[in-house]
């Protein structure tokens, strides 16, 4: 147990506080890449989700996205983005930032329209019989139905950014993965594994908050135990995209 | 009153739903439209609130044609209830109720009271108003949403199969319950069931449905059983055999009515043929 | 594509390579998945513990993951091994709840009939309750495959060859051409292992075709006015 000690005491010693490479900042750092680039993403891809859900349309090439996206490599994605777009620190940070955004987006965009997709459709069939107009149908019904997943869509994401944002350091973007690329060239197994862990524990916690949102996002009647009464399932196929939780990180 | 005129539904994979649909549906009465799956009888319903529009031909409510109103504010204006309840799940029961007054403007605390007026109307306790439908019988359910079919109090009310998903004892407390409200409130109802028992002890006009919404015949329940116009109605309703098929039989002990198969069915009061 | 094509050779090379580290993680994983998506599925207490350690496992970055396992493992950091068990990990992560959830949907109805003509438990679960989770289980599969073959790429950064190396060389050299073919082929091998799953799947389950070749039609008719 001897290298765990030494990460541990790696980790918590003072001088993570000081120095060029303080752990403050480079978490800062993490985490700014991570919530920015799923906004931007989350700002593209929920509009377009909703639309794909709520009316059908584009379906296949959503699913076909979000297949093909799991096979895009990110890091290899990175790099590509960085020699296209990066030379001053400026851009290579654009340059990342529009990789982050591109991986986020298939996440998202599947939890969005699968959201919307899983709702029974004989409850949207009510929602119009009984007057709503499509817009109200959408707001009142589709979109807090499926809220749930479409969290789930923006927590997967976030955990590929948080993975993705990792290799950033490769490419001299700063991030907690630094100190990996650091440690590696000079074998510091406590570096390297100390920020290893930090990097795990951020991912767990991002994790668990989001699990937690998306617990008090199932709307309430909805938790008071339905299931045992859903008889025909939606004739839509259901959520075939569905587990956006199983997208792969860099 | 709503009358369709020569209307026509060809779906576009190209199946014919409908074709040149003629019907009066009185007012204040209850209609039922009765056939098997495939005859046409939901797509028949879902045209007069505008869920599906007819390819052709026309369908007036009162005179003026559906085709020139807004969907929309045509299916506030219209009660539907439909099989499983249709209910939101994530809304609860009183907001289920008060959806389309909402959706209509009504202030809410106006609407609320309506409701809660509603549920004893269609025999719900009001306690279960702040109750989500998840939480709610079968049955419940479909008082609920009988309640919110009633709620913007619309001359018309529409029912898919409402009680298809309801288990028989309730059913036929339902059955009893729509007979009640519309001595009540006196509604135009039309009634979609593929159940000729529950058409006939429903409706004050039965409309028998053949594949393609051809109608096999239109009348009272009296009307039809005592002369049906052919052997698919016949058929159907089970006039030439089982427990609609009786006849007198003088036994021992009496003369009591008997099924084709010979078991009894009943006997017959007051006639002079009673021992 | 002057560097692509003066490179045909060290590009093919790595693909072979890439695909021979791709399909170790793939099949081992599956093969542990099963038992353990069978405890997942059959007792709601192993079902809690193995879907949150799966869910926990899932999350930590692959990177952190290659530096973390070694010394838990007592295994060099730079080496294979380290990146196939890695690998394994998130293939059985995201296996093993497939695998339960596929079971879950098997038509109870089925399993009754199963037991009811005399299947006994070890033969129902392979004749009956497995070949019918069968498209599910497929399913998990297919997203653990691709994930795999993707993140094989990132071993290059603890020194472990694949066409991973396209991406880091070609960046040392600024060469454009060389990142997209790695990223390309990568794509392309996933897309390949992808396929050949579908196909597998076919083969085995035949019922699976023929029973989606009409779709069925929409209970609701009618478009929304």
């Amino acid at each position: 147990m001897n290298f765990l000690i030494e990460a541990v005491q790696w980790l918590f010693s003072p001088e993570r506080l000081e120095g060029s490479n303080p752990i403050p900042l480079r978490l800062e750092e993490h985490l700014f890449y991570t919530f920015f680039s799923v906004i931007v993403a989350a700002l593209i891809a929920i509009p377009l989700g909703f639309y794909i859900g709520h009316t059908g349309k584009g379906r296949d090439f959503a699913v076909g996205l979000s297949g093909a996206a799991r096979a895009l490599p990110s890091f290899g994605l990175i790099l590509l983005l960085v020699l296209l777009i990066g030379v001053t620190q400026v851009q290579l940070q654009l340059a990342a930032i529009t990789a982050f955004v591109l991986l986020a987006i298939p996440s998202i965009l599947a939890g969005a329209y699968a959201g919307i997709e899983a709702v029974d459709r004989r409850v949207i069939d009510a929602a119009r019989a009984v007057g709503m107009t499509e817009w109200q149908i959408l707001w009142k019904v589709e979109v807090p139905l499926g809220l749930p997943l479409l969290i789930g869509g923006l927590r997967a994401a976030t955990l590929q950014v948080v993975a993705t944002a990792t290799l950033a350091a490769y490419v001299g973007l700063g991030g907690l993965g630094i100190y990996i690329f650091r440690g590696l060239p000079l074998q510091r197994y406590d570096e390297m594994l100390g920020s290893a862990l930090l990097i795990a524990a951020l991912a767990l916690v991002l994790d668990g908050i989001f699990a937690l949102i998306q617990q008090f996002a199932v709307p309430r009647g909805v938790s008071a135990g339905r299931a045992k009464d859903v008889r025909t399932s939606s004739t839509r196929r259901r959520a075939v995209a569905a587990k956006p939780a199983q997208e792969r990180r860099g | 009153m709503i009358e369709f005129r020569a209307v026509t539904k060809r779906f576009p994979d190209g199946t014919v739903a409908v074709e040149d649909f003629n019907l009066v549906i009185p007012s204040r009465k209850i209609t039922v439209f009765v056939g098997s799956s495939g005859s046409g009888k939901t797509t028949l319903l879902r045209m007069i609130n505008r869920m599906v529009d007819p390819t052709d031909g026309d369908i007036e409510i009162d005179g003026d044609s559906i085709m020139s109103k807004e969907p929309v504010a045509l299916r506030r204006s219209i009660g539907y209830v439909m099989q499983n309840s249709g209910l939101l799940p994530h809304f609860k029961v009183i907001d289920n109720v008060t959806t389309v007054p909402m959706l209509n403007g009504v202030p809410k605390k106006q609407a609320r009271e309506q409701a809660l007026e509603l549920l004893d109307t269609v025999g719900l306790s009001r306690s279960i108003a702040d109750r989500y439908p998840s939480q709610l019988s079968g049955g419940q359910q479909q008082r609920v949403g009988v309640a919110r079919g009633l709620a913007a109090n619309p001359n018309i009310l529409l029912m898919d199969e409402p009680f298809g998903a309801v288990d028989p004892i309730v059913r036929a407390e339902l059955q009893q319950e729509t007979i009640r409200l519309q001595h009540e409130l006196d509604k135009t109802i039309v009634f979609v069931t593929h159940d000729i028992d529950e058409a006939f002890l429903l409706g004050d006009q039965v409309v028998i449905l053949e594949k393609g919404a051809k109608i096999a015949q239109v009348g009272s329940p009296n009307e039809i059983m005592a002369a049906p116009a052919s052997d698919f109605v016949a058929n159907f309703i089970g006039t030439d055999r089982g427990k609609r098929a009786l006849t007198l039989k003088k036994t021992e002990a009496g003369t009591i009515l008997v099924d084709s198969e010979g078991r009894g069915a009943g006997v017959l009061v007051g006639g002079s043929e009673s021992a | 594509m002057t560097w692509i094509i003066n490179n045909l050779d060290l590009i093919w090379g790595l693909t072979l390579e890439h695909i021979r580290l791709s399909i170790p993680p793939i099949v081992i994983g599956f093969l542990i998945s099963i038992p353990l998506g069978w405890l997942a599925y059959r007792f709601k207490l192993t079902r809690g513990i193995l879907l949150t350690l799966a869910g926990l496992l899932y999350t930590i970055p692959s990177l952190a993951l290659f530096v973390i396992l070694p010394p838990l493992l007592g295994i060099s950091f730079l080496s294979e091994l380290n990146i196939t068990i890695a690998l394994t990990l998130y293939a059985v992560a995201i296996m093993a709840r497939s695998v339960a959830d596929a079971l879950a949907s098997v038509d109870p109805a089925i399993r009754q009939s199963a037991t009811a003509v005399g299947f006994g438990g070890w033969r129902r679960f392979w004749t009956v309750d497995f070949p019918l989770a069968g498209p599910v289980v497929l399913a998990g599969l297919r997203v653990a495959a691709v994930s795999t073959v993707s993140l094989v790429t990132v071993g290059i950064l603890i020194g472990v060859q694949s066409l991973g190396y396209l991406f880091t060389n070609g960046f040392q050299r600024r060469i454009l051409e060389e990142i997209f073919a790695g990223v390309v082929m990568t794509v392309i091998v996933a897309l390949l292992i992808d396929r050949a799953l579908v196909l597998l799947g076919r083969m085995l389950m035949p019922w699976t075709t023929v029973a989606k070749q009409k779709a069925p039609a929409p209970a609701l008719e009618g478009a929304p006015a």
